[in-house]
């Protein structure tokens, strides 16, 4: 699947919850039930250090295609990741350069991607794409 | 430490929620439920009329103008620092440093001391400093040669004095405290802080920011040299706050940023500074700011500091009960004295997803690390989510607040 496709699968799933409960409760399960990362790339290197939340981000290149792995320390952060991961992950260094995120707004969780929310997630983003950049420069 | 002049009043708590406009407001759908006082208070209308009145009716530069706007502003501005010397007891007028807040206050000292201290003395702080009041000091040392000492504090978040007497010596220059932490509310006993400092020949530097709002400080009871505060932590705007020091202190301290207001005369050769305050007063000040500062402060006094003390404290051992039948919720800072600040956890959820929940429920509270990491460091937590009361809280929104850290339990674990 591309990624326009997945954002709007998860658009559509999104559609379906009727108040923000059902919303975060939905990533709440997401963040406790997905094994996000490999705990030896839980490492000092792999952190993106918010002020309230921490991310770890490891990427890989398997087959031409980035693929992602992430955590948090707080479960509705590690919720919006395995979100973010579905959307990334198993892509092409240069879709992933081309995409925009603007789909989380469509799904309610505009504000947790706000720069001034130190939760570590627009970093994370910036980190998957500059991953992405430098695996594009590799190709090249 | 507490000025009682007025006779001990009860609040009339609904009377005064009709004069914060914001406390009408909804937060995603539900009415807002205001828990981050110890952050920035919130401004009733009588301060807010002020600040527009100043910018609709006499909006001018002050103390250099000869038109009737410019003295009508100047007047206002320095009746507010009459207001302030009165309400914190200053010996004189000039020993009121209207600054920016809290932080420039700070700097402002620090900064001036860095003239004075060299190779071997040794400044104090306590282990309850907001970074505001740690970084400053770190640079004055870095520059001055001079060491930078920490009062520790013990598991209720208490500093302990037994090591503060430890480590005060001859070499003390000055001594750092602020009179309550943010974090976690404790109330620190300044006065023998003060008293035991000055036995070594040290000054001392208070942050009286989260007292203000509090508590009436009378300097010169405590006889501090030093005490800062900043507006918007006690109904006024932000951007505007204090500095007491004794005049002698700030006779002896060079001025902290050049510029106009700050001037007696200028030529290429030499300047000479103006008299106090207005030598650390440089470029054109926040003179709505200012002014709003004194009609908070007005506000504040009629209400009364004995009846705010006592009504506040009802709203911390209220919701200090109903907060610990929540199974698995920790309290951080159990001192004896503390105000209206409670910091907390609950086992294995990260604060963040607690303070992420009771945003939608519309309650406002802070998580993270407030600021002050080396105390989270201590406790070895990420953070903490903490919930301030102000005066123009009320018990039914403390209960809201704990059916929402119930909520909050239920949907993380």
């Amino acid at each position: 699947m591309t990624i326009k496709e997945i954002q709007e699968d998860i658009v559509d799933e999104f559609s379906m919850f009727e108040d923000w409960e059902e919303r975060y409760q939905y990533m709440i399960d997401l963040g406790k039930t997905l094994p996000l990362i490999d705990e030896q790339y839980k490492t000092k290197d792999n952190i993106i250090k918010g002020c309230q939340s921490k991310v770890w981000v490891h990427a890989k290149m398997n087959d031409e295609k980035v693929v992602f792995t992430a955590d948090s320390d707080a479960i509705i952060t590690k919720g919006i990741i395995a979100i973010l991961i579905r959307v990334f992950s198993n892509q092409s260094p240069k879709d992933i350069i081309e995409a925009d995120t603007t789909f989380i707004d469509d799904i309610g969780l505009k504000e947790h991607l706000s720069p001034t929310r130190a939760n570590g997630l627009v970093s994370m983003i910036k980190q998957l794409k500059m991953y992405a950049i430098a695996y594009q420069t590799q190709l090249n | 430490m507490m000025k009682i002049n007025a006779p001990l009043q009860t609040l009339n708590v609904e009377k005064i929620r009709k004069d914060f406009p914001i406390l009408l407001r909804k937060v995603n759908g539900k009415p807002l439920v205001y828990f981050d006082n110890a952050a920035t208070s919130q401004t009733p209308q009588q301060v807010i009329d002020v600040i527009v009145d100043y910018y609709s009716n006499y909006n001018a530069n002050i103390h250099r103008g000869v038109h009737t706007l410019s003295q009508e502003a100047t007047d206002k501005y320095e009746h507010a620092r009459d207001t302030i010397q009165r309400h914190f007891n200053a010996k004189h007028k000039h020993e009121i440093i209207l600054t920016s807040g809290t932080t420039h206050g700070i700097n402002l000292v620090a900064s001036g001391f860095s003239s004075f201290l060299k190779k071997g003395d040794e400044v104090l702080v306590s282990a309850l400093e907001h970074h505001s009041n740690i970084v400053p000091w770190q640079m004055l040392c870095e520059r001055s040669g001079a060491t930078l000492r920490v009062i520790p504090m013990n598991q209720e978040g208490e500093l302990i004095l037994s090591e503060y007497d430890k480590l005060l010596s001859d070499k003390t220059k000055l001594v750092f405290v602020n009179h309550i932490s943010n974090a976690l509310g404790t109330i620190n006993p300044i006065e023998e802080i003060i008293k035991k400092a000055h036995n070594v020949g040290a000054a001392v530097l208070v942050d009286g920011a989260q007292a203000c709002p509090h508590l009436k400080p009378d300097v010169q009871a405590l006889d501090v040299d030093f005490y800062v505060t900043s507006a918007h932590k006690m109904c006024g705007p932000t951007g505007v706050g204090m500095l007491y020091g004794k005049e002698e202190w700030l006779k002896k301290l060079p001025p902290y940023q050049g510029g106009g207001e700050m001037i007696a005369e200028v030529t290429f050769e030499k300047t000479t500074y103006a008299d106090l305050p207005h030598k650390f007063e440089a470029g054109t000040p926040n003179i709505c700011g200012g002014i709003a500062f004194g009609a908070a402060v007005d506000y504040m006094n009629n209400i009364g500091f004995d009846a705010i003390a006592k009504y506040e404290h009802e709203l911390l051992v209220y919701a200090t009960q109903k907060l610990l039948d929540i199974h698995g919720l920790k309290i951080y800072g159990t001192a004896k004295n503390k105000t209206s600040v409670i910091s907390f956890n609950l086992d294995g959820i990260h604060p963040y997803d607690i303070g992420t929940i009771l945003d939608k429920m519309g309650i406002a509270v802070r998580t993270g690390h407030h600021c002050a990491q080396p105390i989270m460091d201590f406790y070895q937590i990420p953070g903490t989510v903490r919930a301030s009361f102000a005066f123009y809280n009320t018990k039914e929104e403390i209960d809201k607040l704990v059916d929402g850290v119930k909520k909050a339990q239920r949907m993380l674990t």
